[in-house]
């Protein structure tokens, strides 16, 4: 039933997106990639102290942002989600603002990069505690269906090696007994840090786990956008309709170190990565375009010039911002207002 | 918004046990807020080990009144969660003993919601629990846990002893606006009883009560110590020795003014509580204390506390070795009168 507008080559399984839609999906890919650049480039610049990349997720976090519906759903992201965040309205600027730890950062400069907070979008704020915000995302589902709030959903994301945590599987088995409209995005990388997925569990799939929990688990591939984007709306749409959460696995893969703290030389080769990267879904979905008629090379060769532009506009302006000041340590360890704390602990 | 009904109610005190008090306490804000949810362990058909929350379930339904899975852990982080949405949750950890499981949610995550999203989001939480031993409780069914989460800024830490600070320190805790930890000295649950009145009230966070005034000797205690120390005090006042002694309540936030105030005129301080002593509450009042009034004391500060081992044990002998006894108390408050 999928439209397609298929002028030439082949047919596109489009999942019922629009032209518009999948253009969009591809240019939140080409600015997560231009964005993990520059986070590594001002890292080995000495600009900023830390990155963390989402090289190879995104397929996924386009494809899963394309089916959050804005102003209803919950994203609870993990620390790889650059993609989830752009997705649902995070802007370059905020994301610059975090790296460089500006005081138009939202978290006053507070977090460490890429630990997102927008209370405004959705975005819940979170630790790096692994595992622990998906107990706070079943806590924003269970208050959805506390307050009949039908129609909204809450999206967890977090990577496979989260998923040997106690408070995984805790979360998991809580939505699952409490029915509740959660999706449990699984992007599984094959790495967390150095260990591989074998060391992390027994089982080939985490959506395999799902049967333990009594609820439907789903693999897609999570190199393709269109698949993930299919995956996580059917997913969010039984949410949503009240019957309760699903797994959801997107089998991805970690282009880069962990982080630029990180070399993933002392582990793994560079020969695999390049065969993997053979598959990058970056390049791969902007020819699914092309050759789907959706876009022409021009297109593409432009909306890569925009991002290349917004990048470093953001980078500029963000880093003309002012750091926070020192004094703003010390604000917001309780409310204002909360007068016994502040009174008596000086 | 109620002080009219709030006020003709005043007048009606009822005599009700600690537990009592809890109970009350959690049904009325069940009434009150449709915010407020209550979820733990066994808080639904049970209705609570102690039966605090009996008859809930029936008249609140299971929306409100939620059996949750047995995991600690996801206990308080669901109700991070719904905190952070928006809701009240009264979240119960069904004994004290049982909390380490959630250490991180409290700790790592609850404690600093509001701290690093800088106001972005909130965690306005309750989490309750019975702690404290002398009711054969053996080792995991006895701890006293306020130390360990003492050092946490951002996470206030309450242990009210009376049933008419139970009930207005429990409404506080549910009004604060940012995360609570609400102890209740399970030995006092029904051995303690008194007056508490009728309508709704706050006790303020961060005040501590001068439960009995005296002039020799400042004490300060709290839980089920409290009231032995009152028993001890009350015994040494025929004897001609004049004990002042004040109930911490707020264990987190300190009222360093009550405590200063009362030393400063007794010049003398004896600590007392259940906790083993080594890092607990009564080192932070003695360093205080030496802090801000070292050369206002006429004797050195004495701290009477739970001895430095992993916890009491199940046999007669070994719980009340480890508790402290009213005799020692009065025997520390004398000393220190003498001195």
């Amino acid at each position: 039933m999928a439209k397609t507008t298929a002028t030439r080559g082949r047919e596109l399984d489009r999942a019922g997106l629009s032209d518009e839609q999948l253009v969009a999906m591809l240019r939140n890919m080409l600015l997560q990639r231009q964005l993990d650049n520059r986070g590594f480039q001002l890292n080995r610049q000495g600009k900023i102290p830390f990155a963390l990349g989402s090289e190879g997720h995104e397929a996924v976090q386009a494809g899963a942002a394309t089916a959050f519906r804005r102003g209803a759903d919950v994203l609870v992201p993990y620390y790889r989600d650059l993609g989830l965040a752009l997705g649902v309205g995070m802007t370059p600027f905020e994301i610059l603002s975090s790296l460089f730890a500006r005081v138009t950062d939202r978290s006053g400069g507070r977090q460490f990069p890429n630990h997102y907070t927008n209370h405004d979008l959705g975005v819940l704020s979170i630790s790096s505690i692994i595992a622990g915000h998906c107990t706070h995302a079943v806590g924003v589902a269970a208050a959805f269906k506390y307050r009949g709030e039908t129609g909204r959903a809450v999206i967890v994301s977090n990577g496979e090696g989260a998923t040997s945590q106690g408070e995984w599987h805790e979360s998991v088995n809580f939505a699952a007994v409490h029915c509740l409209p959660i999706v449990f995005l699984v992007q599984n990388n094959e790495w967390a840090i150095s260990t591989p997925q074998d060391m992390q569990m027994k089982v080939a799939n985490v959506a395999d786990k799902a049967p333990g929990y009594g609820i439907p688990g789903a693999v897609c591939d999570g190199f393709s956008p269109i698949a993930a984007y299919k995956a996580v709306h059917e997913a969010l749409e039984r949410a949503r309709g009240g019957s309760g959460p699903t797994i959801v696995e997107a089998k991805c893969y970690r282009f880069l170190s962990h982080s630029t703290d990180d070399d993933d030389r002392t582990y793994r080769s560079r020969d695999v990565i390049e065969e993997r990267r053979k598959l990058d879904p970056v390049p791969r979905f902007e020819q699914v375009l092309i050759e789907a008629g959706v876009i022409d090379e021009a297109r593409a060769k432009a909306l890569k010039a925009d991002v290349l532009r917004e990048t470093n506009e953001a980078t500029d302006a963000a880093e003309a911002q002012p750091y926070p000041t020192a004094e703003s340590l010390y604000t917001n360890v309780v409310a204002a207002d909360y007068r016994p704390w502040q009174e008596f602990q000086q | 918004m109620m002080a009219a009904t709030a006020q003709q109610q005043q007048t009606a005190t009822t005599v009700m046990t600690n537990v009592e008090a809890v109970r009350t306490t959690l049904h009325d804000a069940l009434a009150r807020d449709d915010r407020v949810l209550i979820m733990g362990e066994d808080v639904g058909a049970r209705g609570n080990v102690f039966l605090i929350t009996k008859g809930f379930l029936e008249e609140f339904g299971p929306q409100r009144v939620v059996d949750t899975p047995l995991a600690e852990a996801s206990i308080v982080g669901v109700a991070i969660g719904m905190a952070m949405e928006g809701l009240r949750p009264i979240a119960e950890i069904q004994f004290a003993d049982f909390i380490y499981p959630a250490f991180n949610q409290i700790v790592g995550e609850a404690a600093k919601t509001r701290y690093r999203s800088n106001g972005d989001y909130t965690c306005p939480l309750v989490i309750r629990t019975p702690y404290g031993g002398g009711v054969r409780g053996a080792l995991s069914h006895s701890v006293s846990i306020e130390a360990l989460f003492y050092h946490v800024p951002g996470l206030t830490i309450l242990a009210p002893s009376t049933p008419a600070d139970v009930k207005g320190l429990l409404n506080a805790a549910i009004e604060c606006p940012d995360p609570v930890l609400f102890l209740e000295h399970k030995k006092t649950y029904r051995s303690v009883k008194g007056e508490v009145p009728g309508g709704y009230y706050t006790i303020p966070i961060g005040k501590a009560d001068v439960k009995k005034a005296g002039t020799q000797v400042s004490v300060v205690s709290y839980g089920y110590n409290l009231h032995q120390a009152l028993d001890a005090a009350n015994r040494l006042e025929g004897e001609g020795v004049s004990v002042e002694v004040i109930d911490l309540r707020s264990i987190r936030p300190m009222d360093k003014t009550t405590i200063l105030d009362s030393v400063r005129k007794t010049r003398k301080l004896l600590i007392v509580h259940e906790d083993n002593k080594f890092g607990g509450i009564g080192a932070e009042i003695s360093a205080m204390v030496a802090e801000e009034a070292l050369f206002e004391l006429d004797a050195p500060i004495r701290r009477l506390a739970g001895p430095d081992v992993p916890a009491m044990g199940y046999a007669h002998p070994l719980e009340e070795e480890f508790m402290i006894s009213t005799d020692e108390m009065a025997e520390a408050m004398k000393a220190l009168a003498k001195y």
